[in-house]
């Protein structure tokens, strides 16, 4: 429970420091609002078409093949990244600018002889796509489309991230080698987050002989998803990407989690899940159960990074549309100050999501190299190693 | 949501995640986790050692009090010797002023003595002489009579009584 105060502590002194920063963000936000606004009807000069708030989140929490920047009488301003497609004919990569900004499966691109058409940032290849109905059409469709490994928005903002972590880390490692004595500047701000992760992330649920090996991984899935998550509230070019809020980010992260786990884990936790500690005759029943909870353990992680960040950003595009939707700018304040309240909540959320993705991913591998001194059959010392865990969680 | 194509994302995530990782442990984790461990170590040695010689300085201390009372005491015996020794000499000293007047008196008595005795010869010869005086002006007044001479010997002697 102190753990949880100390952080939520810690993260609202952060939150004084970062006030000028918010106030910065949300006069951003009102700045952007047309942009986000036009942005969505997807480059088309139509100042009279029906404002569509599920279009507009839904590209936004997605991805695309160009990071959209503003429009400019009406003319989308984007910067184009590479589209890399595995097609029957091999590589092909070209600009995204190639599509002319279209997503509704019109434009065809010519490519080395190919034709690619893009419906709602899904290529297809031209030909195939004419016999599509609608409902075959979409992402899973690999009949229809060739294989896609663009750089895409989320690509590319995972990569920036990538840098500004590996700059801001390994500037820290340096000063370290400069100065001996008490940490000063970047590396003092930074080493108190380094030792929360140590102190009461790793050590507490790993334990003390075995959470060295796993400090290099919890450090960095707490600060890439911590800064990814904040990067995802900065609304504007070339941040604002809802990358922690996707599920195929957040699968590959907590699969590694699972991997880590699983490799990790002893004698004892195999023999736990295969021979658990109960009656022959619960075994048809228990054996699968605790088979399901290797998997289902990793799976939360998943959903749970996910379905935060992306509730987060709904919520606030939701009342950013408000405005559009009832047409009035005195709607405005209202949903400007619900902006507000639910930015600032955000941003608890972004280092508490990171927060309880480590913390779950250390307890995890704590659980599966914990030793077991005593035999199973004692069921006395069952039992109060579970009110010890049940004690760590309140 | 637009699913953009799923493979591309876990593709990439796999990808640069597991580079970042090694390029972060190697470059970040690694150096800070150490220095930031070794300065604990140090800041502990240094208390540790602090809180040592505070101990030593606390001995030390007990030690100094200790030392103090032991002179504190020295300097009462001491103390307490002179005054012992002070007060047997001016004893002694007494004792012996008073055998030195003793025997002085003693010696005086002696001189007085022999002074007395030597006084008391001269009389004697003196009284011899003038004896001899005496009886020669009795044998002169004998030669011009007789009878008073003896007559005057007689009364002399019996004026004269020898000691």
């Amino acid at each position: 429970m102190h753990r949880n105060f100390r952080m939520i502590i810690f993260y609202l002194k952060g939150m004084v420091i970062a006030k000028k920063s918010i106030k910065l963000i949300t006069i951003l936000v009102f700045a952007l609002l047309p942009f986000i606004a036009i942005a969505s009807n997807g480059g088309e000069n139509d100042e009279n078409k029906e404002f569509n708030a599920s279009e507009l989140i839904n590209d936004h929490i997605g991805d695309s093949h160009e990071f959209h920047i503003a429009d400019w009488n009406g003319h989308p301003i984007s910067f184009y990244l590479p589209v890399i497609l595995w097609t029957n004919n091999g590589l092909s990569v070209f600009s995204s600018s190639k599509f002319h900004h279209d997503n509704s499966g019109e434009h065809v691109v010519e490519v080395n002889g190919q034709e690619f058409v893009r419906h709602h940032e899904v290529i297809y290849y031209a030909d195939k796509y004419e016999t599509l109905n609608e409902e075959e059409k979409g992402a899973f469709n690999f009949e229809a489309r060739p294989l896609d490994f663009s750089i895409t928005k989320l690509v590319f903002s995972m990569l920036m991230s990538a840098i500004i972590i590996f700059l801001l880390f390994s500037a820290v490692a340096r000063s370290y080698k400069k100065n001996n004595k008490a940490p000063k500047g970047l590396a003092g701000f930074m080493e108190p987050l380094i030792t929360f992760v140590r102190d009461d992330i790793a050590i507490p649920n790993i334990g003390e002989k075995k959470y060295a090996k796993y400090m290099p991984y919890l450090l960095t899935i707490f600060f890439f998803i911590w800064i990814n998550n904040l990067i995802g509230l900065i609304p504007f070019f070339p941040f604002s990407s809802n990358l922690t809020g996707n599920i195929f980010f957040t699968f590959v992260l907590s699969f590694i989690t699972f991997l880590i786990t699983s490799f990790s884990g002893n004698k004892d936790y195999w023999k736990h899940i295969l021979t658990p500690p109960v009656p022959k005759a619960l075994y048809p029943i228990m054996v699968p159960i605790e088979i399901i909870g290797i998997f289902t353990k990793p799976f939360a992680l998943m959903i749970r990074l996910f379905a935060n960040i992306t509730a987060g950003h709904i919520i606030i595009l939701s009342l950013i549309s408000l405005i559009f939707i009832f047409k009035s700018v005195f709607i405005a304040p209202v949903s400007g100050a619900f902006v507000l309240f639910m930015s600032v909540l955000e941003m608890l959320v972004a280092a508490l999501q990171a927060y309880v993705f480590t913390l779950l991913s250390a307890l995890f591998i704590g659980q599966a190299v914990a030793d077991h001194d005593h035999a199973h059959d004692e069921h006395d010392h069952e039992i109060s190693d579970a009110e010890d865990v049940r004690g760590d969680f309140i | 949501m637009n699913f953009t194509a799923p493979e591309s994302l876990i593709f990439w995530t796999t990808i640069i995640f597991v580079v970042f990782f090694f390029l972060l442990k190697k470059f970040a984790w690694k150096p800070i986790l150490g220095a930031v461990k070794s300065r604990e170590e140090s800041i502990n040695n240094a208390l540790d050692s602090a809180e040592k010689a505070k101990l030593e300085m606390q001995n030390l201390q007990a030690d100094n009090q200790k030392l103090l009372k032991e002179a504190k005491a020295e300097r009462e015996i001491m103390l307490k010797e002179a005054r012992d020794i002070k007060n047997k000499m001016i004893e002694d000293a007494k004792g012996e002023a008073q055998e030195q007047a003793n025997k002085m008196i003693e010696q005086a008595q002696a001189a007085i003595e022999g002074e007395k005795k030597a006084a008391m010869a001269e009389l004697k010869n003196h009284v011899a002489s003038l004896s001899l005086e005496i009886a020669e002006k009795v044998v002169r007044t004998e030669l011009s009579n007789k009878d008073s001479q003896l007559q005057l010997v007689e009364t002399m002697l019996g004026e004269k009584s020898l000691n």
